[in-house]
């Protein structure tokens, strides 16, 4: 018998997709049953008071979830949030429902003993309810109370050997697509970067000290599956600068139509015959194909990259053997100043594991520095950026200026020079000018 | 309920303390078959909705089954997926990007075997468990924020309305029949912790009433400057408040000034903006993030408001499958939703999918509002 009457939810329980109503009632009938006998550590029906206030706001159209407090683990000040529901005494097993962000290992494979390990521990010591993943990637506990945070980083710390996430303002917990690990158009090993700098900045990541939020993400191609260019501060998508690899017989096979074109992505629809002109040579963004007597070549030279033709005909075209990486910086959504798309920094970088990553490093601390020093309170560094100018994030990135940084340069001719700049500086005398100007 | 302790001792929290450990090495996770081919894919194809294939330089072939799933998850419902993993996949498995789930196996007849368990395992309530498919030119998931479910800022909820528009778009997500991908977003407030700004299909919380400003207790649980300096428009001023011949710090918010965003309310809990009139859902449309032919885009707002109708938010839902249908019917094969309409042109994008335009559509804020303003004779009758 379920603890509150949940008629506006019931209805969100039929319908083809999985209703997350359903999964909830599923959870708190197991609580209840309590088959296993767990000695659970915060109220054993906190999934039917979630379901209670969840349905007070369906009625209300507004939430009832207090303002976060500060809670936390001592000596971090990120990966808990506090969590407090406004009518604690109707729903007393989500009164304190605080969340915990948990770290995700790179490209979020799992083994299940890992995962039956988090749901043991988080039905034990929280709500049993998580999402997986949150919006920036950590796996997300979500509700439980103040006792339970050191007890549940103590467990996480020296029995499953993985550390929170990142909240507030610091570097939140990277995240990478799941690149050479199952990707053919990964042009660099995006789990590997992640998962080096996650740990580099382990002190960036627990301990807020920046202006504001502060993100990595890490595409393995320009096709972007994980978003970075959109929704990281500091941007890594793999590029190639040498030549498309052709196998004109996989051409020949797509033209003649026994591949798949699109790797099957189009099957659901007849839209004719496979034309290489109409869908590969007239669709690329730089005109730089040419299909002629049965043979595909390309301009590399004016080629940018943009994945169609490789994206169309996977078995045909492969990418380049001289990879690395683009590094684009400050995306973010609109709060506060309207969105940012990453703006390209650094055309081309070779991502080297043998040197620690070191050139990348040096980067990301030199914007850092400057962000730290310069950043308005509540400041992301699109928002700096657009402040004080692109220039200056380059110089302090300690990168050369290119044009490549540029769409077009700029169209008013307000130029700030600098007093090094130009010949002879800005000191003059007003006497001396007199004498070859009369008043 | 007996407190049992971990082995953390409050007294000395130093003593045996693990700190800055990172997350588990990804490494130890990959299947088998995964590890040994990294780095070495040849090509992939996808054989149909929902089952990947990849093949590798050394021969292998691994196949993939992606399944649908809520974000919001139960731990009962993740030991059944280990259950799954374990019995077809040797106990490994994958989450994508957008919340969707991948199992591995090494051949066709497994994959098979396994797409067709998936899609017989059903909640009591009738929806699937692991709806397969969310695979090439179709729909996949919806990313998506917390809502009513547990955050203090949204303006609408967020798994009620992914549930309801995933359930009215569900045959795109088990079919690749659509011209290119659509990928749809949802965030609760304007703090887009879900980052909507980038989607073919953007919904958006809105709240549409200014901040109410609780000056009894404003003083004693925000900074005042700091509330001041939150508002993006500078519309909130410091001010003394009387209240029953009692004078209080508090500030004062220039209405007409107010975009709503609720950046005040983060800074300051006294200053809520939620309402159940005022709140809704914006809709906005023609971002993409990947380089594919054309650059990256922002959606743009095409849809400025559409009130909360919970449970299954039916005016929100149609309009979405309104402006699905006709991309759908309209745009050419490999033509994001954005870069049809931006070859139609926005007049026709609105003529097509028949919707109003109306005042609230043209930006008015800041520089980049200019720059989507016409400035061109070019344009449809």
């Amino acid at each position: 018998m379920a603890k509150h009457k949940t008629p506006l939810l019931d209805q969100l329980e039929s319908g083809p997709w999985p209703s997350f109503v359903s999964d909830i009632k599923l959870e708190c009938e197991n609580r209840a049953k309590n088959e296993k006998g767990v000695e659970f550590q915060i109220p054993a029906d906190c999934p039917e008071d979630l379901l209670g206030v969840l349905e007070l706001s369906y009625v209300d159209g507004e939430t009832h979830w207090k303002h976060g407090g500060i809670v936390g683990v001592f000596g971090y000040g990120g990966g808990v949030i506090g969590r407090y529901c406004d009518q604690p005494e109707m729903f007393p097993g989500v009164a304190h429902f605080h969340t915990i962000r948990v770290n995700q290992p790179s490209g979020k494979y799992y083994t299940t003993e890992f995962l039956r390990q988090l749901c043991d521990l988080w039905e034990f010591r929280g709500s049993g309810l998580t999402n997986m993943h949150g919006a920036t990637g950590d796996i997300v506990f979500i509700g439980t109370t103040t006792p339970q945070l050191e007890e549940i980083f103590f467990e996480l710390t020296h029995n499953l050997n993985t550390d929170l996430g990142g909240s507030g303002s610091n570097l939140r917990t990277p995240a990478t697509c799941l690149g050479m690990s199952r990707c053919e158009y990964a042009c660099y090993d995006t789990q590997a970067l992640c998962f080096n700098l996650t740990n580099e900045y382990q002190d960036e990541l627990h301990r807020p000290a920046f202006p504001y939020k502060f993100k990595f993400k890490f595409d393995g191609c320009p096709n972007g599956c994980v978003a970075s260019i959109a929704r990281s501060d500091f941007s890594v998508i793999g590029t190639w600068r040498d030549e498309i690899r052709i196998d004109q017989e996989a051409v020949a096979g797509y033209v003649g139509g026994e591949l798949a074109p699109n790797a099957g992505a189009h099957a659901g629809r007849d839209w004719g015959k496979f034309d290489i002109q109409k869908e590969v040579i007239d669709l690329c963004p730089s005109e730089c194909m040419c299909y002629e007597d049965g043979k595909l070549s390309i301009n590399d030279k004016e080629c940018v990259r943009c994945m169609h033709c490789i994206n169309t005909m996977p078995r045909a075209l492969r990418i380049g053997n001289d990879r690395g990486a683009s590094i684009f910086v400050g995306a973010k959504a609109p709060i506060l100043d309207g969105a940012q798309m990453g703006s390209l920094l650094v055309p081309f970088v070779k991502v080297d594991a043998g040197n620690d990553y070191q050139e990348i490093k040096d980067i990301v601390e030199g914007i850092w520095d400057l962000w730290m020093e310069e950043g308005k309170n509540r400041e992301r560094l699109g928002e700096t950026m657009k402040r004080m100018g692109f220039q200056k994030i380059i110089e302090a990135a300690g990168v050369p200026f290119d044009v490549r940084q540029v769409q077009e340069p700029r169209t008013n001719p307000y130029i700030f020079w600098k007093a090094e700049d130009v010949e002879g500086g800005w000191d003059r005398d007003i006497v001396e000018y007199r004498k070859r100007h009369q008043q | 309920m007996a407190f049992i302790s971990s082995g953390y001792n409050p007294e000395k929290p130093m003593e045996n303390r693990i700190t800055d450990i990172g997350p588990r090495e990804y490494k130890e996770f990959l299947p088998p078959i995964i590890e040994k081919n990294f780095g070495k894919w040849l090509y992939h194809e996808i054989l149909e909705p929902g089952l990947l294939m990849h093949k590798a330089e050394s021969g292998d072939e691994v196949y993939t089954v992606r399944c649908g799933g809520a974000r919001l998850m139960s731990v009962t419902h993740i030991r059944e997926i280990c259950d799954i993993a374990d019995k077809f996949c040797d106990g490994h498995l994958r989450f994508t990007t957008r919340n969707n789930i991948e199992f591995m196996v090494d051949s066709l007849d497994k994959a098979k075997e396994l797409k067709k368990f998936l899609n017989e395992q059903k909640f009591a309530g009738g929806s699937y468990k692991y709806p397969v498919g969310g695979t090439g030119a179709g729909v996949t998931n919806i990313v998506h924020t917390q809502g009513w479910v547990h955050c203090h800022t949204p303006a609408t909820d967020a798994s009620g309305t992914v549930k309801a528009t995933m359930d009215v778009v569900f045959e795109e997500f088990q079919n690749m029949r659509l011209p290119a991908p659509v990928r749809i977003s949802m965030a609760c407030c304007l703090n887009m912790c879900g980052a909507v700004h980038c989607s073919d299909i953007a919904i958006l919380g809105i709240h549409r009433k200014p901040p109410m400003i609780d000056h009894k207790v404003l003083d004693n649980i925000c900074e005042v400057p700091l509330a001041v300096a939150a508002c993006p428009t500078g519309a909130i001023r410091p001010t003394k408040v009387e209240i029953d011949g009692k004078s209080y710090k508090s500030v004062a918010v220039k209405e007409e000034r107010c975009m709503f965003c609720g950046n005040c309310y983060t800074m300051c809990p006294a200053m809520p903006l939620s309402d159940k009139e005022g709140d809704g859902v914006a809709l906005m449309v023609g971002g993409k993030i990947s380089n594919r032919i054309t650059k990256p885009a922002f959606s743009k707002v095409v849809v400025p408001f559409i009130p909360n109708e919970p449970p299954r938010w039916p005016t929100m839902t149609k309009v979405i499958k309104q402006i699905l249908d006709a991309y759908a019917e309209d745009a050419r094969k490999y033509e994001r939703l954005g870069d049809w309409a931006n070859r139609i042109g926005w007049e026709r994008f609105f003529e097509k999918c028949g919707l109003e335009f109306t005042e609230h559509l043209i930006d008015d804020f800041r520089d980049p509002a200019y720059y989507t303003w016409r400035q061109t004779t070019q344009f449809k009758f």
